[in-house]
């Protein structure tokens, strides 16, 4: 199989996690779309290394789940910590900067 | 050279001074006299002094006391010393004796002004400052003396200054007078640049070896300077002015001592102009402009005081142009100094006896027929009158004749127009004075209604009485023998030049007698009837121009004051639109900007992931397409 066509997958995930990202309010999906970009990275990586045989790609994927993992654990508290102060877990509430 | 003590001419008045002022209320009762006796103290010293220098050998008569150091940076050393000379002695004598006559005349003038005590301090003050200016052996000692009677003829002038018109006088004198001080504080730069030193006698001994153009720019910088002070022209529209201070101020400051200070700078300055003969030239032109414009400003105006006053601006240009004959005319300036110092010190106190009889009126059209109420005043005024016509033998004849003759002997064209002009000077005079004379003694009755006419007490009459022995007898006094030529030679005509003579004296003092005759002549043909109480308002051109003092002021205002406020309105707008324009730009177009920028600062945070999402985009387009 082509491995093209796995770049283009990578690349339509990596673009609907952004749109999620940018449209959805709900901090747990916005998280999940940033999780969506992650591993849509992390299968183009896994490509580039497979398409020019060397093992970096493979490696790096590695870290990217490493650092996925750090911050899922970091985010969910965050979101979490919001919802108990505020009773919501939308990000546009979290917008304290614009006042 | 010998030295004496002579800190004390300047130290008693000032001290003096500075004790009624800070007193305040408290010498109200004793500060008039207390003043009048120092005044007279310091005459009784200048006498002294006189005398003993007369009994020393002529090569010693001057005397020099350093006080301290003043200014020692490297080699540039100043001192603050004194020098009394043949020069500064008559001087002396002539601030401190009219001076002291002017104190008594000033306790009866005075009496009934509450502020007579800060008058007198003021008077004080004067008295030091003009010893100090005639007294100082440098130019820079001269100036703070020369800045002293400036201050002192401003607080005079001003000493009504409830009035605003006085305080604006008293502001016009400090104006036109910081004018002329610039030049001297120039000619002083351009001594020290030029010679080093700043001290009369430090630049008289290296004067040789300057350049006749450096000697030149100080000349004329020290004529500027004599023409602020001493109202010559151009600077001369001051004067008039100045004649709102009390009468006795007039008389001391703005005619006999103060206003002869340019004459005096210019006659120290000796050994400057002698080596400057274009200098010398201007001087002899401003002397000449300033002798007819105050005679004629004299013929039309009709205030007795501001009259007299441009009488002091013709004689004064007599002087000046004595000055600028050189060692022939020094000394004669100096003794038309001297008895102009009598004479229209007396006049002035004669016109105070008469406001003081007039209820204050100073329009010579509201006088007439004193003469039988005031005779004292209209004898001692009536003797001045003589003195400063020249009619033989009294004081001016002397003194005005000698300065015509020089003129005359000038040599070439030269000579036969100044001594012309000096002619048609004498003629002017003797017209204009008759005409005071006439207007305010005889004649008919012009009075205001509640005016009671009454001769001034005794402490008035009385200087007036002195000062009018003065105009009689001092001429020929100073004339006699060639006493005060051989007097000054020492200072002023070192090398003992011979002058040569155009006209013989005896034809030079019968045209200035005919001059006066034939000035007289006239006055009395047009102002021997019956005057009218108000001035007649269809009149010539020229008189107009005559009232309105020559233009002197509009022209003034037409040069200077217009195109200063111009100038200023101009900077004014600059510094509001351009230079403050730039800082206030900056600000607005921060706060602007800043006020665009906030807007992307939403606090949305899908707002932020956005233009990173853009901004990442942006970096991965600008990557391929410099790859590519």
């Amino acid at each position: 199989m082509n491995p093209t066509n796995y770049l283009y997958l990578s690349a339509i995930l990596f673009s609907i996690g952004a749109v999620g990202v940018i449209v959805r309010r709900n901090a747990i999906v916005v998280f999940m779309c940033i999780e969506l970009m992650l591993n849509a990275a992390n299968l183009a990586f896994v490509t580039f290394a497979k398409m020019n045989g060397n093992l970096e790609g493979q490696v790096i994927a590695f870290f990217t789940m490493v650092v996925a993992a750090c911050e899922v654990v970091v985010g969910l508290a965050i979101i979490v910590t919001i919802f108990r102060s505020r009773r919501s877990a939308s990000v546009d509430d979290a917008s304290l900067l614009s006042r | 050279m010998t030295s004496e003590n002579l800190v004390y001419f300047i130290a008693l008045p000032l001290f003096s001074s500075a004790l009624l002022m800070l007193l305040g209320r408290k010498a109200d009762k004793w500060g008039h006299i207390f003043a009048t006796l120092v005044s007279a103290s310091v005459f009784v010293i200048g006498a002294m002094e006189f005398l003993a220098m007369r009994d020393r050998p002529e090569e010693s008569r001057a005397v020099t006391q350093k006080l301290f150091t003043w200014i020692s940076v490297g080699s540039f050393n100043v001192d603050a010393g004194l020098l009394l000379d043949q020069l500064s002695i008559a001087f002396v004598l002539l601030i401190t004796g009219v001076g002291t006559l002017i104190h008594i005349y000033s306790i009866a003038y005075m009496s009934h002004d509450r502020d007579r005590r800060r008058f007198f301090s003021y008077l004080n003050l004067f008295i030091a400052a003009m010893l100090l200016l005639v007294l100082g052996d440098s130019y820079l000692n001269l100036y703070v003396g020369w800045e002293g009677v400036g201050l002192a003829s401003y607080l005079l002038i001003g000493f009504w200054n409830q009035k605003p018109e006085y305080a604006t006088a008293a502001k016009k004198a400090f104006v036109a007078n910081r004018v002329g001080d610039l030049g001297l504080s120039i000619a002083i730069m351009i001594a020290f640049a030029n010679f080093g030193a700043v001290s009369f006698i430090g630049i008289e001994e290296k004067v040789g070896g300057a350049s006749e153009t450096a000697l030149t720019a100080m000349g004329l910088m020290l004529l500027l300077a004599a023409t602020g002070k001493s109202a010559q022209f151009p600077l001369q529209a001051w004067l008039g002015d100045a004649m709102a201070g009390p009468t006795p101020v007039s008389a001391l400051i703005h005619a006999a001592t103060m206003v002869t200070a340019g004459v005096y700078l210019i006659t120290r300055s000796n050994f400057v102009f002698d080596n400057a003969p274009n200098a010398q030239l201007a001087v002899v032109i401003i002397g000449a402009i300033t002798l007819l414009f105050g005679a004629i400003i004299g013929t039309a105006k009709d205030d007795i005081k501001k009259a007299l006053a441009a009488s002091t601006m013709s004689q004064i240009g007599y002087m000046i142009m004595a000055t600028g004959f050189g060692p022939a005319g020094y000394a004669f300036a100096i003794m038309h100094l001297l008895t102009h110092g009598f004479f229209k010190a007396g006049m002035f106190l004669g016109a105070g006896s008469v406001m003081h009889g007039m209820n204050d009126e100073v329009n010579m059209r509201r006088y007439g027929g004193l003469a039988k109420l005031m005779p004292i005043t209209t004898i001692t005024f009536g003797l001045g009158y003589l003195a400063i016509i020249g009619v033989p033998p009294f004081a001016g004849y002397y003194s005005k004749d000698k300065i015509i003759e020089t003129a005359f002997n000038a040599g070439g064209v030269q000579g036969i127009i100044f001594g012309s002009t000096a002619l048609l000077g004498a003629i002017i005079t003797a017209f204009y004075m008759t005409r005071v004379m006439m207007m305010t003694f005889f004649g008919n009755k012009r009075w205001a209604d509640d005016a009671h006419p009454h001769e001034s007490p005794f402490l008035m009459w009385a200087p007036m009485a002195v000062l009018a022995i003065g105009s009689v007898a001092s001429g020929y006094l100073l004339y006699s023998g060639k006493a005060i030529v051989n007097w000054l030679a020492p200072v002023v005509d070192k090398h003992h030049h011979e002058h040569t003579e155009l006209l013989p004296p005896i034809v030079v003092s019968a045209l200035a007698v005919t001059a006066v005759v034939i000035g007289v002549g006239i006055a009395l043909a047009k102002y021997r009837g019956e005057l009218s109480a108000t001035a007649p308002q269809d009149v010539s051109i020229f008189t107009r121009v005559a009232r309105r003092d020559l233009l002197q002021d509009d022209a003034n205002e037409f040069m200077f004051m217009r195109p200063g406020q111009k100038l200023t309105e101009v900077l004014v707008k600059t510094d509001d639109k351009v230079i403050d324009g730039m800082v206030r730009g900056v600000a607005a177009s921060t706060i602007g900007s800043a006020r665009g920028m906030r807007k992307m600062q939403t606090g949305y945070v899908r707002n932020y992931a956005l233009l990173i999402l853009l901004g990442a985009l942006a970096a991965f387009v600008a990557i391929l397409v410099v790859t590519l």
